[in-house]
């Protein structure tokens, strides 16, 4: 029988170095060929390439701020999908918890607007964001650990259910009446807008996204439930063995990402659009699911690669803004580069092991 | 009424096509969540080719057999494109499913969105908006007699062949899932890769034809949402949240395509019930549009709890596997 031409063995663990030495190859890898579909689209030559999308994310003050802003409220969002994954929970439904988190702040700047002084308004507005995310969690959680009920499509049915309840309650509300959106809320008032920070709008929102990733980093390393989240996800038997309540961790840990999800739709309605939509997540749920698992679950890469997928995003716009091309060019790009580093990940678990021709012709010689 | 049932089947015929191709490929043990992405993938692909031809010819002399095959061939080239893109990353790099579907997602999107926005000017024609009535009418084309047989005509007979073509693909291929050994060897593989492999099966050759033949499939949905129900008019996020409703559409149908074209356009009726309901504001309209998605999480629920053996997901569905480790 004819040997084939390689075969696949799975590594023993590799240098941490090595990984993401493999990892950085596949960005630049993934980095030439966006470059390269970038000059056959709009004739620029590479250099110039990189010098718009540089431009484009960093270019001005409020451009860094900007891509600042963005970026935190990807990585905010992969945060809070990361428990349930560690715990191989496949919760796709974030887009929908951010989404009720974003319903819950916009309700309450509605309709506590102008009548509650501003700190209890903020109180109100966060608990009822976070409630509502913990909410949208735990229900998918419930059925997953009473009857086993798939969690991949549930969440991503519950994306929808949301959208459609964000759209009525739009419809309803809208302003002016029957124009079917919200508008700026309080754009007079600016109750329940997020306070600017030494002049800049963004900074308060940064740095609470900043001390988010501090505590999920350490919840997930140091504590006993983040203990507990690792040995759900690698085996449900071993940590039943051990004495783990499977089902209360299940639940446990959809209610703390959903919770985190709907911080993070608190965020985008009070701190950045202070309006809401059905687009009002923009599938940023969907793209944090990669940024998690690009980074490995690991909260600190996770900055990292929220910080990459952000800043292509804002590059490639401002390509297709200078060259009158259609926006979604940057997500051409950004699916360019995952694909690079999902591919990057069989390298780092797998290595090749290609038929030796020299060996056999020894062996025949011999 | 009869207007109604027409509609509701125009509208569920992409989602079936969708719901079709995402079965076969859910059949291998693959949950491929890139079904949107192909969607759209499979609908601009065919408008490129439509759109060059007509633009070639001019589109009073478009020849109705070409005006047909070409946007055909490459819709199944584009959607080919992208099962191969999801294969070979799952089956033959053992990515994980979901990433990899979800970043097909936001690729296929990308693409349909941005050749569809941008085509004229990278191409440098001369005309407002991509515009393919001409081509459309030959996919719309209906047998001639139609019109003299009444209701049952406009009901039974009106649709363009693709509709035709997606109900028989979804007959064929329940045949071929439940009667032949083709399709008892890929529920196995399905069901539990290893055992199938060690009874002899070629699980990977298994799992990409059927994840390249269902996103092919797929793709058809696309071309025909574009060509028949939007009359070769290209809309930017036109297909909204479809592709997710195929996917939807293939639990509430437990993985059983005959069952899923009557699904599909019950689907297709609650997309648009909601114009047919005397007296409904705007904003109940939004809360109608919620129902499939509502019914589907019922039925996973149901279907679940029940734990009947013939009504579950594939066993090693969203797993990869890696014959050597066991």
């Amino acid at each position: 029988m004819r040997e084939p031409l390689f075969h696949v063995v799975k590594r023993e663990l590799i240098d941490w170095w090595k990984a993401w030495l493999i990892r950085l190859a596949a960005v630049l890898l993934a980095l030439v060929l966006s470059a390269i579909v970038t000059v056959i689209m709009t004739g620029l030559n590479p250099f110039q390439v990189f010098a718009t999308i540089f431009d484009g994310a960093l270019g001005t003050a409020r451009r860094t701020w900007a891509f600042l802003q963005g970026t935190a409220i990807l990585l905010c969002i992969s945060l809070a999908v990361t428990p349930a994954f560690k715990m191989k929970f496949w919760n796709i439904g974030a887009e929908g918890q951010v989404l009720a988190g974003a319903m819950a702040t916009a309700t309450c700047m509605i309709f506590l607007g102008s009548k509650v002084p501003t700190l209890i308004l903020f109180i109100i507005m966060v608990v009822s964001a976070v409630l509502a995310g913990a909410v949208w969690g735990l229900i998918p959680a419930i059925f997953k650990a009473k009857w086993g009920t798939n969690e991949t499509l549930f969440t991503l049915m519950m994306n929808y259910v949301i959208m459609q309840i964000i759209s009525y309650f739009v419809y309803q509300w809208s302003v002016p009446k029957g124009s079917g959106q919200i508008g700026i809320i309080n754009s007079e008032s600016h109750a329940g807008w997020m306070p600017a920070l030494f002049g800049q709008n963004y900074l308060l929102n940064i740095l609470i996204v900043v001390l988010i990733t501090a505590a999920v980093y350490v919840y997930l390393r140091y504590s006993k439930q983040g203990y507990e989240i690792s040995v759900v996800g690698e085996s449900e038997n071993t940590a039943r063995y051990i004495g783990i309540n499977v089902k209360k961790v299940i639940v446990r840990t959809m209610v703390i990402s959903g919770a985190l999800c709907g911080l993070a739709g608190f965020l985008l309605v009070s701190g950045t659009d202070h309006t809401v939509t059905r687009d009002t997540a923009g599938g940023q749920g969907f793209t944090a699911i990669m940024v998690s698992w690009l980074a490995k679950f690991d909260p600190l890469m996770m900055v990292i690669a929220a910080a990459l997928i952000i800043f292509l995003q804002k590059g490639a716009g401002e390509i297709s803004t200078q060259f009158s091309l259609n926006k979604s060019f940057a997500d051409i790009l950004t699916g360019i580069i995952i694909f690079f580093i999902i591919g990057s990940e069989f390298f780092i678990n797998y290595r090749l092991i290609f038929r030796s021709r020299h060996k056999e012709s020894k062996e025949v010689a011999a | 009424m009869i207007t109604f049932l027409q509609r509701a089947v125009i509208m569920g015929i992409p989602l079936l096509f969708g719901a079709t191709g995402e079965t076969i490929t859910e059949k291998s043990g693959h949950l491929n969540l890139g079904i949107p992405g192909i969607l759209y993938v499979g609908a601009i692909s065919g408008v490129i080719g439509a759109f060059f031809y007509e633009n070639s010819v001019g589109a009073a002399n478009i020849v109705p057999i070409l005006a047909i095959l070409i946007p055909l061939l490459c819709s199944i080239l584009g959607s080919l494109l992208m099962g191969l893109i999801y294969s070979f990353f799952t089956v033959s790099l053992r990515a994980n499913q979901n990433v990899t579907g979800l970043a097909l997602t936001t690729f296929g999107v990308g693409i349909g969105n941005f050749f569809g926005g941008s085509l004229i000017r990278l191409s440098g024609a001369d005309v407002p908006s991509i515009n393919l009535t001409a081509t459309s009418n030959c996919f719309k084309s209906k047998l001639p007699f139609v019109d003299s047989m009444g209701w049952f005509g406009e009901l039974f007979l009106s649709y363009s062949f693709l509709a035709y073509l997606g109900i028989i693909i979804a007959v064929v291929t329940a045949v071929i899932m439940r009667r032949t050994r083709v399709g008892l060897h890929l529920r196995a593989v399905g069901e539990n890769p290893a055992t199938a492999d060690a009874a002899g099966i070629p699980v990977e050759k298994y799992k990409y034809f059927s994840t390249c033949i269902g996103s092919v499939i797929a793709g058809l949905g696309g071309l025909y949402y574009i060509m028949d129900y939007a009359y070769g008019v290209w809309s930017n996020n036109g297909f909204g949240d479809r592709g997710w409703l195929a996917i939807a559409l293939v639990i509430f149908t437990v993985w059983k395509t005959d069952l899923g074209i009557l699904g599909a356009f019950l689907f297709g009726g609650l997309l648009i019930i909601h114009n047919y309901i005397p007296n409904l504001g705007v904003a109940d309209q939004e809360l109608i549009k919620a129902l499939p998605y509502v019914v589907t999480i019922i039925v996973l629920v149901i279907v679940s709890a029940r734990k009947r053996r013939e009504n579950q997901p594939p066993q090693s569905l969203g797993l990869s596997y890696f014959r050597e480790e066991r």
